[in-house]
């Protein structure tokens, strides 16, 4: 009887099978495809941020008026210095991670330890940073208030320097009444947001204060913000004013367009999400390196493959940084 | 598989050597923070005749600033992540792929923008309240 073995005539060549064609390991080329979907995934968001923003491209707020602070300079105007610092921890970290990679191709665990390490210490650095950022942002700084149409009306003095809602807003005259099920209607709670102070005080406030002036949310053609004359001020404030506004959440931002703070929470939070589990991925990694798991293996090829990871939150973060705080 | 192929040392299209892949990445840390120092600045002084200057819709500022980061990026992927040392084919297929995809969006969605930004600015319904 014949065997059954079927030759397929095709041993040794290209389709036999058994070609690496990209000379990538499976692990890392798939890595290089998962960066492909991630990096496709952030284009997407850093896209509908520009479609909001060319939307409102006349109202939109101007980023180096909103990220002006700086850890313990308090009322120092430090535009963007923060992020540059936050970019140039995030590109030192990327340099040590492939350090880290070259140690490894060379086969020395103490080096490749050392510089996991560093690139462990940067990416807390950074989402310590972050933190702080948000913390910053969702304070806020001068308050501003609302109009029934939903657009921000900041406060300046004749000088054109902000004013913070704190310092003109008079003082409470009677007990804030809390709404209660039993002497309101049942069905409407407290508003879970409260500002420091009502919309009344600030109003008063700001009639009694000539020196006073408000400026919109559009921008004129040098893409500053119109300021009104105190005519102007008293009318915007007094007829379309509707509520306090202090820090940035999802509904509300004095900064400006609240859609800026949507994407500002999404696309910083979605990267440092990326940041943190790179951080986590490190960490593993960094303690197999410890227990020598690699030296085991004969090669370093994990760190390679995470430090791909590494370097690609890095190159978002350059993104980012671009459209959000500079451009 | 220690290291079995030897890295690319050569950057600038080979105008600028380095002796060892370690101070190749010196070299292009020192680039990028170069390129970062002069984007912050040009950040926070920006010069009024890059800011009032249009090119394409855009500010010409803003054109110098995607241009750097396109600068960042292609040195971040080519010697932080060795794309430089990759084969033809697997550059290609994330490169090529994830460009055409980004740059196809990105042009579509800012049209539309522009549009709608457009529609509300003409419009019958004022927004301005």
């Amino acid at each position: 009887m014949e065997a059954t073995v079927v030759k397929t005539g095709t041993e040794g060549k290209t389709w036999g099978g058994g070609n690496q064609p990209l000379k990538a390991s499976y692990g890392k080329m798939m890595m290089w495809f998962f960066i492909v979907s991630d990096a496709l995934t952030f284009s997407g968001f850093l896209a509908s941020y520009g479609f909001s923003r060319f939307k409102f491209v006349d109202a939109w707020p101007i980023p180096d008026e909103v990220f002006t602070h700086f850890p313990f300079l308090h009322g120092v105007d430090a535009p963007m210095y923060y992020v540059a610092f936050m970019t140039f921890i995030l590109i030192f970290s990327s340099v040590t991670m492939v350090l880290a990679v070259d140690a490894g191709h060379k086969m020395q665990q103490n080096k490749v330890i050392l510089y996991m390490f560093l690139t462990i210490i940067g990416g807390f650095i950074f989402l310590g940073s972050q933190a702080w950022e948000w913390a910053t942002f969702i304070k806020g700084d001068y308050g501003a208030i609302e109009t029934k149409g939903g657009q921000i009306v900041q406060f300046l003095d004749k000088e054109g320097e902000r004013v913070a809602l704190r310092d003109f807003a008079v003082m409470a005259t009677g007990e804030r009444a809390e709404q209660t099920k039993e002497n309101g209607i049942w069905f409407k709670n407290e508003s879970e947001y409260y500002p420091s102070v009502s919309f009344e005080q600030v109003k008063e406030g700001f009639l009694a204060n000539d020196n006073l002036l408000v400026r919109v949310q559009h921008k004129d053609e040098h893409g500053h913000h119109i300021i009104l004359n105190r005519e102007e001020s008293i009318a915007k404030v007094v007829n379309d004013g509707q509520m306090v506004v202090e820090g940035a959440n999802l509904r509300h931002n004095e900064y400006g367009h609240p859609l800026f703070a949507n994407f500002f929470f999404f696309i910083t939070g979605f990267h440092g999400f990326h940041v943190a589990t790179g951080v986590l991925i490190n960490c593993i990694i960094f303690f197999n390196i410890i227990l020598g798991t690699y030296e085991r293996r004969g090669h370093y090829e994990m760190v390679e493959k995470v430090g791909l990871y590494w370097h690609f939150v890095d190159l978002v973060w350059v993104f980012v940084f671009t459209f959000f705080y500079l451009v | 598989m220690a290291h079995d192929q030897a890295h690319k040392l050569a950057i600038f299209r080979g105008t600028l050597k380095f002796k060892s892949n370690v101070t190749k990445i010196w070299g292009v840390f020192v680039i990028l923070s170069i390129v970062t120092t002069i984007e912050v600045a040009l950040g926070i002084i920006r010069p009024a005749f890059l800011v009032d200057t249009h090119f394409l819709a855009l500010k010409l500022l803003n054109w110098i600033f995607i241009l750097l980061t396109l600068f960042k990026a292609y040195y971040i992927t080519w010697d932080f992540m060795h794309m430089r040392d990759e084969t033809t084919g697997l550059r290609r297929a994330v490169i090529w792929t994830s460009l055409f995809l980004i740059s196809y969006l990105v042009v579509l969605l800012l049209i539309e923008g522009d549009y709608i930004y457009e529609v509300y600015k003409i419009g019958f319904i004022k927004f301005n309240f």
